[in-house]
């Protein structure tokens, strides 16, 4: 079986998705870019590949128990343990070794920062368990997310205030340091390590015979021939990847060719990525037709989200349920990513909720968006939103309200996976060839 | 602003043989600016669209253009202090860019592109007046300069293709009893009807040299690139020179240097060498964003792509559509050719224009540019973006920024764009024609 990779290097994420001959989806990877792209490429890279050694494995357990008649085992369920015990495993590692980074740095301060530092490490390292609890652990969440979302807790426990902004300034040096430092991981070694650990369910207890076949299950999902035949790189950052011409491919194309692999009768597409917005139209093919972008501005993009996220102190991913809350329509009439944030302190100071106020500015990003795809030539049936922020459950029931409303009756699609769809695109031009 | 024009390249250009004779030619107007006020002659500051040179030349004038001084200030990236200047005289940034650069120029030390002072009008002309900001435009200078300004109106063509016989009446009327009998009292001189068929004789055989120039882009290879060749080549054409003996020889000597490399199949002269391999023929709606002109060939010669058809050197005037100036009806003419500068034409009028270009040219593609400062260019063009889709099913590559403020131009997108659309190209020729 041969294999192809398609690389999406957002601005704000980076995406990886390896896809069979059969252009089934084997695995998918996905990490912040951070400010090192090469770096953000290696890690989705390795997730992506690490993910497709547990597709491997999947298919080494159901062959492993048909070998072995009478041992009963519930695939998902191992797969399950063994997933969410790596990703653990691998967190736990990161913790230890942000932990030494941040003493070495607060070694010259020789003030108590460095014993508070080393006591919430100690803590983080210790709920770890809690964070990373199964595979319910979302996927879109990185390593930075879940760590600073444990810091901020702990953070919030330090009565002496002049201390926090020293703290602060370590854990985000030392966050740095991690995110860019780029650590080869062997997957036999580690799910194998995982066996051992004590963090697989206690409710599950197995034989030696099922640990045993699952051992063997690794081995042979590790040993597995896996070759990736060729790799196409897209997204903003696709010129850094050091792959020749005709392995760089073009968004819009990725984009159109990805949403007609995932929604076969799609022939439009809305994808919102970080810093730009595409309105793309496709023929049966996938092949694109016509196409708008957003030119001088991002306001309304994924970038505009974030900073609204920082500007109310809450998580990228709490806006739009935050926003469905909303009881009544606060009008935001400015996407402008500053403007905006302007508009929403003065609501704020007036008294209104921070659901109303957000549920103006999800309908602002909509409403922006929509006169984009008018530019394209409108919505012709099927209609496919991808790209990160269509994630946003806001987003999502603002457009299907207001495209309802303009077109009328279309079919829109928006899978979980609209995020991947560039890197899927890409993959499939890899196939192509 | 305190930004860096994006993308500095190499700021040696390759020319070829039009592009250099174009050069030199133009020195002599430029030669007649600085030295005007020292030889005693009057100034008269008009626009390009529609000039009507031989005219203003009957009188010993010098002409100014103040759009011109813009354009070329962007090619020389020396626009940025003049648009501040601008703006600090209180016209707002997303104004015309050429009006606030003219307008920083006068704030300050009217110092022109090309290094001379540009000397004070003595009066302003305004023939061109469908541009709501020329109006404005003038209104600022006048009051600057306290000079007066000598106007003419033509009505907008719309879709009507040209001008009608009661518009053309009209505008007869308006030379004969108010340019002309001003331009006399201003200048002291007699209006000279032989002299303005003589130059009109000379302006319509350099327009039919110019017409095949343009239209050599019909060929396979294309000789030239319409817009960055073109608007070289315009030059003489558009401006104060139009209609001498010079510019007649110079677009003789033109159209045979270009008949030469179609014979030889050679493409055109970028700033990036020839481009004789040439995979991609398009139609360019719109300016090229003059302050990074080698920025954006870049993009074109590395895709190997040419523009075979450009609209922006219909600004002054539609020779290479086959309107020439007619000395034996001379203020007729001049009224036509008021009106069949291509902003003139209505937005149905302008999208015929493209798709003959679009079908004549053999293009593969269309590029919009979408000036910000300039509404009354781009007001429509989604509406032609749209009609040439549903009449050729041929999409366009759009793209937003200016005709010379830099900090209206994203690199990275535009590139993206152009690529994006090109690959789209691609895809169509290799996957066969879309649903």
């Amino acid at each position: 079986m041969s294999y192809y990779m398609g690389i999406d290097l957002g601005s704000t994420t980076c995406k990886v998705v390896i896809i069979d001959e059969n252009k089934e989806i084997v695995s998918k990877g996905i990490t912040n870019t951070r400010s090192d792209y090469t770096v953000a490429t290696r890690f989705a890279e390795q997730e992506a590949i690490i993910m497709a050694r547990f597709y491997f494995l999947e298919n080494a357990l159901r062959e492993n128990i048909l070998k072995s008649p009478g041992i009963q085992v519930d695939i998902e369920k191992v797969l399950l343990l063994l997933e969410s015990s790596f990703r653990l495993c691998d967190y736990k590692e990161k913790v230890l070794e942000m932990g030494e980074v941040s003493k070495s740095l607060t070694k010259k301060d020789g003030s108590k920062v460095s014993g508070i530092l080393e006591d919430i490490f100690n803590s983080i390292y210790k709920e770890a368990n809690q964070v990373i609890t199964n595979l319910s652990f979302n996927k879109g969440v990185f390593f930075r997310d879940l760590i600073s979302s444990s810091f901020t807790k702990y953070l919030r426990e330090i009565k002496d205030f002049e201390a926090v902004d020293k703290i602060v300034g370590y854990f985000d040096k030392s966050l740095l340091q991690i995110e860019n430092k780029f650590n080869e991981i062997d997957f036999v070694h580690t799910t194998l390590g995982t066996l051992n650990m004590d963090n697989l369910d206690n409710s599950v207890n197995y034989d030696d015979s099922i640990i045993n076949l699952i051992k063997n299950s690794i081995e042979d999902a590790g040993n597995y021939n896996f070759n990736i035949e060729n790799k196409v790189g897209t997204g903003y950052g696709r010129q850094r990847l050091p792959f020749p011409k005709d392995q760089i491919q073009s968004e819009i194309l990725c984009h159109g060719m990805g949403a007609h692999q995932m929604f076969p009768k799609t022939r439009t597409v809305l994808d919102i990525g970080g810093q730009d917005t595409k309105a793309i139209r496709i023929d049966k093919n996938g092949v694109v037709t016509s196409f708008t972008m957003n030119d001088r501005c991002a306001a309304g993009c994924g970038r505009f989200l974030g900073y609204i996220a920082d500007e109310l102190n809450i998580g990228l991913q709490d806006l739009g349920p935050l926003a469905l809350e909303a009881k009544k329509n606060v009008k935001i009439s400015s996407t402008c990513t500053v403007f905006a944030g302007v508009e929403l302190r003065d609501r704020l100071s007036l008294g209104e909720r921070r659901s109303d106020i957000l549920a103006g500015l999800h309908k602002a990003i909509v409403r922006r968006a929509v006169s984009l795809i008018a530019r394209a030539g409108g919505v012709e049936n099927e209609f496919t939103f991808t790209g990160g922020v269509a994630r946003n459950v806001s987003v999502d029931k603002n457009l299907r309200e207001i495209i309802a409303s303009r077109y009328g009756d279309v079919v829109i699609n928006i899978s979980p996976d609209s995020i991947y769809v560039g890197s899927l695109g890409a993959a499939m031009y890899a196939k192509v060839g | 602003m305190g930004k860096e024009t994006p993308n500095k390249i190499d700021p040696v250009v390759t020319k070829d043989w039009g592009m250099v004779a174009q050069k030199k030619l133009m020195s002599t107007y430029y030669n007649q600016v600085m030295h005007a006020k020292e030889e005693g002659k009057k100034v008269v500051y008009t626009f390009i669209p529609g000039n009507l040179v031989e005219l203003v030349n009957n009188f010993d004038l010098v002409s100014v253009y103040p759009e011109l001084l813009g354009l070329q200030m962007g090619l020389r990236q020396s626009a940025e202090k003049y648009l501040n200047l601008g703006e600090k005289e209180g016209y707002a940034d997303e104004l015309c860019s050429y009006l606030k650069a003219s307008v920083g120029m006068a704030a300050i030390d009217n110092m022109g592109p090309q290094g001379y002072k540009i000397p004070e009008p003595d009066f302003l002309l305004l023939i061109y007046s469908n541009c709501f900001t020329f109006l404005k435009w003038w209104e600022i200078l006048r009051r600057r300069y306290k000079c007066p300004i000598i106007e003419i109106h033509l009505p907008y063509n719309g879709n009507a293709g040209g001008i009608n016989k009661e518009s053309l009446k009209y505008g007869v009327k308006q030379l004969k009893e108010v340019v002309i009998p001003k331009l006399e009292e201003i200048t002291g001189k007699k209006f000279d009807i032989d002299k303005l068929k003589d130059s009109l004789r000379n302006s319509a055989e350099a327009e039919e040299d110019y017409y095949h120039v343009i239209n050599s882009a019909k060929n396979t290879p294309s000789p030239i690139d319409a817009a960055l060749n073109g608007i070289y080549y315009v030059g003489p054409i558009n401006s104060a020179l139009r209609g001498t003996p010079q510019v007649v020889e110079y677009y003789k000597i033109l159209r045979k240097d270009i008949e030469k490399r179609v014979i030889r199949g050679e493409g055109p002269v970028t700033p990036f060498g020839q481009a004789n391999d040439q995979k991609y023929r398009l139609v360019l709606e719109g300016p090229i964003p003059w302050m990074v002109p080698e920025s954006f060939y870049k993009i074109l010669y590395d895709e190997k792509a040419v523009i075979v058809g450009a609209t922006y050197i219909k600004v002054g005037g539609s020779y290479d559509l086959g309107w020439f100036h007619d000395p034996s009806r001379p203020l007729e003419s001049l009224c036509e050719q008021v009106t069949n500068c291509y902003a003139n034409h209505g937005i149905k009028t302008r999208t015929e224009i493209m798709e003959k270009h679009i079908r004549d040219f053999h293009a593969d593609g269309i590029l919009f540019h979408s000036i910000k400062s300039c509404k009354s260019y781009i007001t429509g063009q989604l509406v032609m973006v749209k009609e040439l889709e549903r009449k050729l099913n041929m999409p366009s590559a759009f793209f937003e920024s200016d005709m010379m403020d830099a900090r209206f131009y994203s690199e990275a997108n535009v590139k993206n764009r152009i690529e994006s659309y090109l690959r789209m190209i691609d895809q169509k020729r290799t996957m066969g024609e879309a649903t």
